[in-house]
Order: C-alpha cells, then sequence, then structure tokens
C-alpha cells in the first residue's frame, strides 16, 4: 500500500511539473498565415519580441497567459522570431508565416503597341499577392483575357512561386486591346494598341492636272489584313524626268497621301512607304 | 611752358577730332577688279556695310539695305547665325572696262563651316572699279491663307502615381536596313539607312562602336548630323559616322546601336525635293542639286540636306550632307546643292534626298 503511494505521489508530482514546465513554455501554432490572428502562448510571462520580415511587434505578458495578434498586426508573411524575455530566463522560437488568400494581381502587359497579325508577341505576366502584398507560393489559377471589338481569346494559366504568365498573337484588327488578368475577386486591365502593320497593295493615280503641276494620290492606304494605315505615316513619291528627279514624302491624311510634283513630260512616278513598293505610272503614256 | 602744352594739347585734340570725323568716301577706290572685290568682303567682313556698299556697282540694282540683308541673311537663316570668316580671290579674266573674279568665302556658322563660290563681274565706273553684286531676288509670298491641318503626336507618360505594373508607352521600333563600310581621307566610315518601322515618331540616333581584331573596342562614334534625327512612321534615313584616323584594315567588326525614342512631333511641313540631278560645279566638281520647295504654310528657318547614293546594286555608297543658309518661304523654291566625291561620281545609279528641317516657330 506504501509504495503503491509512493509511485502515486510520484506520478501526480511529476504531472504537475510537467503541466508546470509545459505552461513556462513558448507555445506557436505552426499554421501562422499572415492577415490572420495569432494566439501566442508566452510562458512564464516578460516581454514578447515577435521579429518579421520588416515588421516588430512587441507585447508585455504575464505568466501563463496568451497573447493574441490582430490580423492587421501579422502583416508580413516569411520566416518569424518569437523571444520572450524575464520572467525566468529567455527563450525563442522559429516560426513560418504563411501568406494569406489570393487577393491581388499585380500584372504585367508587353508590349503596349504592337503590329496586328504577328504571332506570339504579346505577352502578360501575373504576380498573385494577398491582400497585405505578400506573394502567393501556393499555385492559383489566373485568368487571361484578351479582346478587341468583338475577338475574343482567353486563358488560364496556374500561377508557379507566385507567377502566371501567358504570350499571344496580335489580332487581325487594329485596335485598343484590352488585356484582363483575373483573380474571382479582381481583376487588372491593360491596354495593348494594335496598330496597323506595314502597308500592303500601295496604288496611287494622277489626279490633276494643271499650271505646270501634276497631283497624284494613293488610293486608301491598307495593310495586307485590311486595316487602315495611320495618318501622319510617310509615302514617298519619286517622279524621274528629262530635268532630274523629284522627291516628296507625303503623309498620309484621311487614309490618303497626296503629293504635287512637277509636270514634266514622259515622266515616271513611284510611290513607295518604307520599305514597301507601290505601282509606277508613266506621264503622256499608259500605266 | 603752361602755355605751350596747351596749345600742343588743342592742336592734339583738334587732329583726333577730325581723325575721327573722317568717314570713307562714298565713292571708294579700288585700282584693280580684283582690288575691288577684296574691299568689299573685307568690309563686309568687319560688318561696315556702309563701306562695303560703296563698291556695288550701280549696275547691281540693289540699295543698302537688300546688299545688306543678302550677305548677313534674313528670316534666321542659317546665314543671319554666320560670319565671314576668310575669303580668296582670283581674277577669271579681264579688260580695260570688266573683270570677272571667282571668289570663294567661307562662313563660321553655328554648323561649321559654310563654303560660297561666286564669280563677281567687275566694271569700270567713272574711273573706279566697281562690283557687280548679285543679289538674289527673294520671292514674296502672296498674302494668302494656307489651310494646315496634319496631326501632331503628343505623349502621356506613366506617371508616378501609377501602378508598379502599368506599362509605360512603348518606344518606338526602328530598324538599320543596311550597313556599308568604306575608308576614305584616312577615315573609317559606316553608313546606311535606318527606317522607323512603327506608328508613332521617333527621335533616332545611330551609333556604333568598332572592334580591332583583338576584340577591343576601338573607339565609339554616332551620325550627329549626318542623319535625319526625328523620323516620322515608316520614314527612311540615311546615317553616316565617321571615325576619323582608323583604317579598315584594323577592324575586326563594328556593333551598330540604333537608339529610339518616343517624341512629340508634327507632320508638318511636307518639303519637296525637285529637280535633283548630279552635275559639275564651277570649280568642276561633281555636286548633287535641286530645288527644297516648302509645301507648308510656315517659313522654314534652316534647312538641312541629306543625299544618300546607290550602286547599281542598291547599296548606299555615300552620304552627304549640307546646309541651305537662306530660310524656306512658304511655296517658294529655294536651290541647294550637296558634294558627291568625284571619285565615286560615276559609281552613282541613283540617289535619294531627304530635308531636316529646323523652325524656331514652330512647336514639336
Amino acid at each position: 500500500m506504501r509504495r503503491i503511494s509512493f509511485w502515486i505521489a510520484t506520478f501526480v508530482l511529476c504531472w504537475v511539473a510537467a503541466n508546470w514546465a509545459h505552461g513556462a513554455e513558448l507555445r506557436i501554432p505552426q499554421n501562422a498565415t499572415a492577415g490572420q490572428s495569432l494566439t501566442i502562448g508566452a510562458g512564464a510571462g516578460g516581454t514578447l519580441y515577435l521579429v518579421g520580415p520588416g515588421q516588430v511587434i512587441k507585447r508585455k505578458v504575464q505568466g501563463g497567459e496568451d497573447v493574441q495578434i490582430s490580423g492587421d498586426e501579422l502583416r508580413n508573411a516569411g520566416r518569424w522570431i518569437a523571444i520572450v524575455r524575464g520572467g525566468g530566463g529567455d527563450q525563442s522560437q522559429v516560426f513560418w508565416v504563411r501568406p494569406g488568400k489570393a487577393e491581388n494581381v499585380n500584372f504585367l502587359a508587353r508590349p503596349s503597341r504592337v503590329p496586328v497579325n504577328k504571332p506570339g508577341v504579346i505577352s502578360g505576366v501575373a504576380f498573385v499577392f494577398d491582400k497585405s502584398q505578400n506573394l502567393v507560393l501556393d499555385p492559383t489559377k489566373v485568368n487571361f483575357s484578351l479582346s478587341v471589338g468583338s475577338a475574343h481569346a482567353e486563358h488560364t494559366a496556374t500561377s508557379s512561386n507566385g507567377v502566371a504568365w501567358v504570350t499571344s498573337s496580335s489580332a487581325p484588327k487594329a485596335g485598343a486591346a484590352q488585356f484582363v488578368a483575373s483573380l474571382p475577386d479582381v481583376q487588372v486591365r491593360r491596354v495593348i494598341e494594335q496598330v496597323a502593320s506595314d502597308p500592303c497593295n500601295l496604288k496611287m493615280k494622277v489626279i490633276q492636272r494643271e499650271k505646270g503641276k501634276v497631283t497624284v494620290e494613293t488610293d486608301p492606304v491598307r495593310d495586307c489584313t485590311g486595316n487602315a494605315v495611320p495618318d501622319g505615316t510617310i509615302v514617298t513619291f519619286t517622279q524621274t524626268d528629262s530635268t532630274g528627279r523629284s522627291v516628296v514624302d507625303a503623309r498620309i491624311k484621311k487614309g490618303i497621301a497626296r503629293a504635287q510634283l512637277p509636270a514634266e513630260p514622259n515622266a515616271r512616278i513611284s510611290v513607295a512607304s518604307g520599305v514597301v513598293l507601290g505601282n509606277e505610272i508613266r506621264l503622256g503614256g499608259g500605266q | 611752358m603752361g602755355r605751350i602744352l596747351a596749345i600742343i594739347f588743342a592742336i592734339f585734340t583738334v587732329a583726333l577730332v577730325a581723325a575721327g570725323a573722317i568717314h570713307k568716301s562714298s565713292t571708294a577706290t579700288a585700282s584693280t577688279p580684283e582690288a575691288a572685290v577684296q574691299s568689299l568682303l573685307a568690309d563686309a567682313k568687319a560688318r561696315d556695310w556702309q563701306g562695303a556698299y560703296s563698291y556695288v556697282a550701280k549696275a547691281s540694282n540693289a540699295d543698302l539695305q537688300n546688299f545688306q540683308r543678302d550677305i548677313q541673311g534674313r528670316d534666321a537663316s542659317l546665314r543671319t547665325y554666320s560670319s565671314i570668316d576668310s575669303f580668296q580671290t582670283r581674277v577669271l579674266r579681264q579688260n580695260d572696262d570688266e573683270g570677272l573674279v571667282r571668289t570663294d568665302v567661307k562662313y563660321s556658322t553655328a554648323v561649321g563651316p559654310f563654303y560660297d563660290t561666286r564669280d563677281l563681274r567687275v566694271v569700270r565706273e567713272g574711273g573706279n572699279w566697281k562690283v557687280v553684286w548679285p543679289v538674289q531676288k527673294e520671292q514674296t509670298v502672296p498674302p494668302q491663307v494656307i489651310p494646315v491641318n496634319y496631326l501632331r503626336w503628343d505623349i502621356i507618360w506613366r506617371g508616378a502615381n501609377d501602378d508598379w505594373g502599368a506599362q509605360d508607352v512603348e518606344s518606338p521600333h526602328v530598324r538599320i536596313l543596311s550597313m556599308h563600310p568604306t575608308e576614305r581621307d584616312n577615315s573609317v566610315i559606316l553608313m546606311g539607312e535606318v527606317v522607323n518601322e512603327d506608328t508613332v515618331p521617333a527621335f533616332v540616333s545611330v551609333g556604333a562602336t568598332l572592334v580591332g581584331k583583338n576584340g577591343q573596342d576601338l573607339a565609339e562614334e554616332t551620325s550627329f548630323d549626318k542623319t535625319s534625327h526625328v523620323l516620322l512612321p515608316k520614314e527612311v534615313s540615311p546615317y553616316r559616322v565617321d571615325f576619323p584616323g582608323i583604317k579598315l584594315a584594323d577592324i575586326k567588326s563594328a556593333r551598330m546601336k540604333p537608339d529610339s525614342m518616343l517624341v512629340p512631333a508634327s507632320a508638318d511641313p511636307v518639303i519637296g525635293v525637285l529637280h535633283q540631278r548630279v552635275e559639275q560645279d564651277a570649280k568642276g566638281h561633281t555636286v548633287l542639286r535641286g530645288e527644297l520647295l516648302n509645301e507648308s504654310g510656315q517659313t522654314v528657318n534652316i534647312p538641312h540636306v541629306l543625299a544618300t547614293f546607290y550602286d547599281n546594286s542598291g547599296q548606299v555608297i555615300w552620304v552627304s550632307d549640307g546646309y541651305v543658309d537662306r530660310a524656306l518661304q512658304p511655296q517658294v523654291p529655294q536651290p541647294f546643292a550637296v558634294d558627291l566625291r568625284d571619285e565615286l561620281a560615276s559609281q552613282v545609279h541613283t540617289y535619294r534626298v531627304t530635308v531636316n528641317q529646323y523652325s524656331l516657330n514652330r512647336q514639336e
């Protein structure tokens, strides 16, 4: 009976001691998440320091009490160290704070201006963040959509290490394309200006001959997919005749380029824009 | 003693006043045709317009104001930013009543030296030699309204408060179409053409680095004013990069670096280049001549002509440039001439002229 009492007393003492020791330990949950509240058992009490990426939190704690850290305070994900000083000894413990759920997207769309009908020229890169701007490393589905006019293309990419990306071709139709990266609750819009490509089938004709001058004019200048080449584009008219060569770098205005050249007999007039050649006409003869 | 000093000082003062009061006679004399031309140019160099004009023959039919403007320039042209640096004269022919003197005048201008060669007729007027100064008649434009509605490109850049992911406006895409190296006058010269492939205007600068046989960079230069810097969409410009004192044999390769920047610009003015032809100048050198026609409604103060010469395979064999020292009035043709190296004249199959312009009152 004595022996039994001895063992029971020993067990109770051990249990009390273990319980007391456990109460003096620093206890931190292993699933801390940025932006969410956190409860820390500060053991014997003293001053609790939480040192994280770009942030330090300090609390006075009584022995045996738990400390509540609010979600607004615990903003930064990454490696943190909890330190308790005083209250019978210093303790420290490393713990990790994970990013919260994906709530923000930063979206890089390149380029801002691109010729139409070019394969694989548009790239979109989305960086997924939580509400505290921590990069969300867990795979997250990001939806990309590119639309100009009635043409619409959509693609879903899963982020890897917080980054999701997509490449796309430019549409055959010129215009301001809306390039959108979206999460369920948020979307970011960029504009990709899709512009006409090089002129195609450049043609001109004589529209007037008077007072020693001949006026030549192009047909509406369009690229190979039918988009109007923007106003201001240079169209070069070159006339070769017996007096030499005359050149006018005309600008497209309202879709048409026009130039006045000296009216000389047997003149040959050609037209070009950039590296694209157009037709040639002869004055005084057939085209 | 004091009275003597006073008399001496009085005489000295009178002499100084008399010397200061002496003006050059309105009928300046020159004993030879060449002396008349030299005196005229010397006075013009000293900006003594009255003195220079005293050597101008009545047959010139030019008043002092026109004569002065002819030499000094007008309308903020390049001539107005220049002064006569030096001149040389040579008598081409002479008899008792008339002579012909070739003058080579070198002007110092804001863009480097400018050379003007004229054959001046000198006539005997009342026993003195006088220069028939051919004042260039400037055409005046009749009052009129010229509608100009070419577009401008303005730019809104990315702001400081924009989201960091927001893209800025893209720089224009330019491309070097060709590059041809050559060696002339103890210099390596890289030349070719560059095009603005984009739909927006570009400020373009072509730089080049020469790499030596051992792989080290030998020299780095840019095209400076041997190119059109502002290129509108699809505009093609020649470029020329000179490396003085370097031999082609010392070079392994060249790195070309076309830089482009988006700039606000206007599609105006349009300058036509008319009646271009290659011919010989008075000295027998080959030049490309033509006329510039400003088709806009504003004066172009300083035109800059760039000429590209091609051989029969279409390769650029020379790029030459020249400033026109007179302003381009709207709708008024203005002659120009740029040099072509004589040894290349026989190889030139075709050529192309483009015009840069600098205008005071234009907002880019």
